[in-house]
């Protein structure tokens, strides 16, 4: 087959060409990609929406009823510590994913396209931020059937959620770049398992932190994710008459979480584009 | 001036084991309009030349350009002038074949409206249409790697990169993707191809360029490089290994230079000076000895002679494993029947 080529040979105009248009047509046109595999993947979808259903009935059916929490219901404390685990793990889809691309050679090919340089990390983390919206949502769900109730204003709760997402969105960059910097998708899963479960679950995600022995519980009340914890159960008023332990970041929490998103972001989007400009498949 | 140039160009891996020099000082020049071939080992250099070419990498030192803009210093406009086929066929699984196309499209910033109708019209001329509305996921690489070097077309690019295009496919669809090199190269496009497939950059390239241990160490077309090697020779197949050493005093007798013999032991060769005569003359012994033979002929040397003498090893993936020549021999013959059941 001689592809006849009649059509081949024309030239064809850039239409799009303030810098500022290609930045958005080059984001959107990869999320849009993104967005595609989520819709073609089932298996991705329900791995992201029935993981978050089964972790609150396990852990407000199952252990709901052996654990007491001073000042308020398992089931109000529980509910924050949930979402914010969600969304840390979440965020590591998008270093998987990255991964997963640059093994099989997508990379490389974005890479000799007159792209923007952050388009493709743009499209990631915007289309991870949307999967991690999709299970927030579908777990509220749940929690609402086996109890969990916002117990503070409508704003205060869409700040909440907003909160919970905006760290997902900036953690997904930090991933994304480690995702660009390992040998195999693999890698990721594994390690993001061995360091985002101590932490998650060293925390007061689950318990309070001042049931834990001294060393685990001096680190659960520094533990960032013990912020966020704290910043979403005050946002969606579940903390009832529970104490704050006295340190600093967990008497403000929502200050301390957003200064940790700003730092996230400040850091890790330059990094992140700055590896995604030097990266090809090996 | 050649439409691409490079000039000088190293680049250092540090490794485990040491430092890795994946090219060494590489110089090459594609005139415009022309096919040249990076032809050489895995390892020797080949997809690192094409990966700084097309901006995946920075050389360590070098300069190199294309249509006079230096890779380096301006990768963007550089990427404007080029398109890119692999040979891991860098499509998207989960998009339709149509949705690959369009997705480049936009990137190249033709907008949606002609990136749509640049699509279509790559999915008719690539006989794509099987692949146009399903997900990728499910096809052939043969498909795939169609797809892959209908994206690389997207914008009509002057100058195209195909690394190892038809790596791993099987003989038909290497034939097809032949055929359609063969079309964009008929309407002008200046194509750099690396294979390792003598017989790929025999048919399709103007010129040869070989690389090994990354610097060019030969360069020129197909029929040059074989001149190189020497002139015809003669290859008889015996009906009964008992003769072989029989066969070797007469090959030996009328030939230059050492006798070749196969890995099973039952087809030997030798470069002759004087051609058919040569030939005519090696049967009239044989036939005088009472030599039964299975067949003979003449070949002209393929580039696979030429790879081996310039190298000192065969060019094929097994290459590295056969580092004394005694083993490439024997390794060649089997290759060989494989590449006559490829055709």
């Amino acid at each position: 087959m001689t592809a006849g080529t009649t059509a081949l040979g024309r030239q064809l105009p850039v239409v799009v060409t303030s810098p500022v248009a290609v930045w958005f047509e080059d984001g959107w046109t990869v999320t849009k990609r993104n967005l595609v595999k989520i819709k073609r993947s089932p298996d991705m979808l329900v791995f992201a929406v029935l993981q978050p259903i089964m972790f609150v009935l396990l852990f407000s059916q199952v252990y709901g009823g052996a654990i007491r929490v001073r000042g308020t219901d398992y089931t109000q404390f529980l509910m924050a510590g949930i979402f914010a685990q969600t969304v840390v793990f979440g965020a590591t889809f998008s270093g998987s994913a990255m991964a997963q691309d640059l093994k099989e050679g997508l990379i490389d090919r974005f890479r000799t396209l007159p792209m923007s340089a952050s388009a493709v990390l743009i499209g990631r983390t915007n289309s991870d931020l949307v999967l991690n919206g999709i299970s927030m949502t579908i777990m509220m769900g749940t929690g609402l059937v086996v109890g969990w109730r916002v117990e503070s204003s409508p704003l205060e709760f869409l700040a909440g959620v907003a909160l919970l997402l905006l760290f997902s969105y900036a953690f997904s960059w930090v991933m994304a770049l480690l995702g660009m910097s390992v040998k195999t998708p693999e890698v990721i899963n594994n390690a993001s398992f061995m360091i985002l479960f101590p932490l998650t679950f060293i925390s007061n995600a689950f318990v309070p932190s001042e049931t834990l022995p001294l060393v685990l519980r001096v680190f659960a009340e520094w533990n960032p994710v013990s912020s966020l914890v704290q910043a979403a159960r005050e946002l969606f008023g579940n903390v009832g008459t529970a104490p704050v332990p006295d340190v600093w970041t967990m008497q403000h929490p929502v200050l301390t979480v957003l200064v940790g998103i700003a730092v996230m972001l400040a850091v890790f989007v330059p990094w992140a584009v700055a590896k995604y400009t030097r990266i090809s498949t090996k | 001036m050649a439409i691409i140039e490079a000039s000088g160009l190293t680049k250092t891996y540090r490794a485990a084991t040491g430092p890795v020099h994946a090219l060494a000082g590489l110089d090459l020049s594609v005139p415009q309009g022309t096919v040249t071939a990076l032809l050489g080992p895995n390892g020797a250099g080949k997809t690192t030349t094409v990966k700084v070419l097309t901006t995946l990498i920075t050389p360590d030192s070098g300069t190199a350009t294309i249509d006079g803009v230096d890779v380096v210093a301006d990768p963007q406009a550089t990427r404007r002038n080029i398109g890119v086929s692999g040979q891991y066929a860098a499509v998207d699984e989960n998009l339709t074949g149509f949705e690959n196309l369009e997705m480049i499209g936009r990137l190249y910033h033709l907008g949606r409206r002609a990136a749509r109708e640049r699509a279509r019209e790559l999915i008719d001329v690539f006989d794509l249409s099987e692949a146009g509305d399903r997900p990728v996921k499910g096809f052939s690489g043969g498909m795939r790697r169609r797809i892959d070097l209908a994206g690389a077309l997207v914008t009509n690019p002057r100058v195209l990169f195909l690394d190892e295009p038809t790596t791993g496919l099987d003989p038909r669809s290497r034939l097809a993707l032949w055929g359609i090199i063969e079309g964009l190269v008929a309407d002008g496009t200046t194509v750099l191809l690396t294979t390792q497939y003598l017989e790929e950059a025999d048919r399709l390239a103007d010129d040869i360029a070989v690389i090994d241990d990354g610097a060019v160490i030969a360069e020129g077309t197909a029929d040059q490089l074989k001149a190189r090697v020497g002139g015809h020779r003669v290859v008889v197949t015996l009906a009964d290994e008992a003769d072989g050493d029989a066969v070797t005093t007469v090959l030996r007798r009328h030939g230059v230079g050492d006798v070749e013999t196969s890995g099973d032991g039952r087809t030997r060769s030798v470069a002759v000076e004087a051609g058919p005569s040569a030939l005519q003359r090696v049967l009239a012994d044989l036939g005088e000895a009472g030599i039964d033979l299975h067949d003979a002929g003449m070949r002209r040397p393929t580039l696979d002679d030429v790879f081996l003498r310039l190298t000192g090893h065969v060019a094929a993936e097994d290459a590295a494993a056969a580092d004394a020549t005694g083993t490439d021999r024997a390794e060649d013959a089997p290759r060989e029947q494989q590449r006559e059941t490829a055709r």
